[in-house]
């Protein structure tokens, strides 16, 4: 059966969709993801969409269900990539992308989830120090 | 005012969900819409196969280009003969589903287009028209 891959890299799983997906397909990601985030305990999950050229509603709600997911699991999702004219067409279709942390490209996709998992460890640090 | 005969396309599975946004975006890219309107349309397209699907029980599109006076677009009619809307305006509203989903379909489909016209009976199916034209 057709996949997307999921590709693991130190704390972090990267997913970069390519194709365009079928309803299935997208509950198919979801899922792997979630299981995905079990299994190797990740901290982030960075989402590339710069290849899609729609985003209609159900691939929205997705992407909405897998950051709601990981956090729950303990882990920060950023999608990244999102082409201009992808941005406009989602918020006349009335999606905001609620809970859904963005950024421009990879890279600065990367720094965002590193930063957050930082910040969180230091919240952890703090709570923990004996007063 | 003219316009080529529709190509048309059922809508039965998942994948022609997908075969109905390729073919869209051809049509699109054929008529002249630039990036954002093809995206609009595209987008619309695909909110509107997939209601066809899932509330109608499968239906088909057609697909045309519009040449009138002076401005051309494509025209999407969405057919199904599923059980119809009993409620338009209620459907037409943001978060209103039956289904699973996020209520914004036709809602959206109608701020996506830039004209749009349904018509439905309970029983009978449902049929959605949206037009975009070349800005």
């Amino acid at each position: 059966m057709e996949r997307i891959p999921i590709l693991k890299l130190g704390e972090f799983l990267l997913v970069s969709i390519q194709v365009d997906m079928h309803d299935q397909l997208a509950i198919s990601l979801q899922d792997d993801l979630t299981a995905k985030i079990v299994a190797t305990s990740a901290k982030g999950v960075l989402i590339d969409i710069s290849a899609l050229d729609i985003v209609d509603s159900f691939i929205g709600r997705m992407l909405g269900n897998i950051a709601g997911m990981s956090r729950i699991l303990d882990a920060e999702t950023v999608v990244v990539g999102m082409q201009p004219s992808v941005a406009i067409t989602l918020v006349e279709l009335g999606l905001s992308l609620p809970g859904i942390r963005t950024a421009f490209n990879i890279d600065r996709g990367m720094d965002l989830l590193r930063d957050s998992v930082a910040e969180r460890q230091e919240n952890q640090r703090v709570l923990n120090e004996p007063d | 005012m003219s316009s080529t005969n529709p190509t048309s396309l059922p809508i039965t599975s998942q994948e022609d969900i997908v075969v109905v946004r390729q073919a869209v975006r051809k049509a699109a890219v054929g008529a002249g819409l630039n990036l954002v309107d093809q995206t609009k349309i595209v987008t619309a397209a695909s909110e509107l196969a997939r209601n066809a699907l899932v509330h109608g029980g499968g239906g088909n599109v057609s697909i045309e280009h519009i040449n009138e006076w002076e401005r051309r677009g494509i025209r999407l009619s969405f057919i199904d003969q599923g059980p119809g809307i009993r409620d338009i305006e209620q459907a037409l509203k943001d978060g209103y589903s039956t289904g699973t989903g996020l209520g914004l379909g036709l809602g959206g489909a109608k701020r996506l287009s830039n004209d749009f016209s349904i018509w439905s009976e309970p029983g009978n199916g449902t049929r959605v028209t949206i037009t975009r034209w070349k800005s």
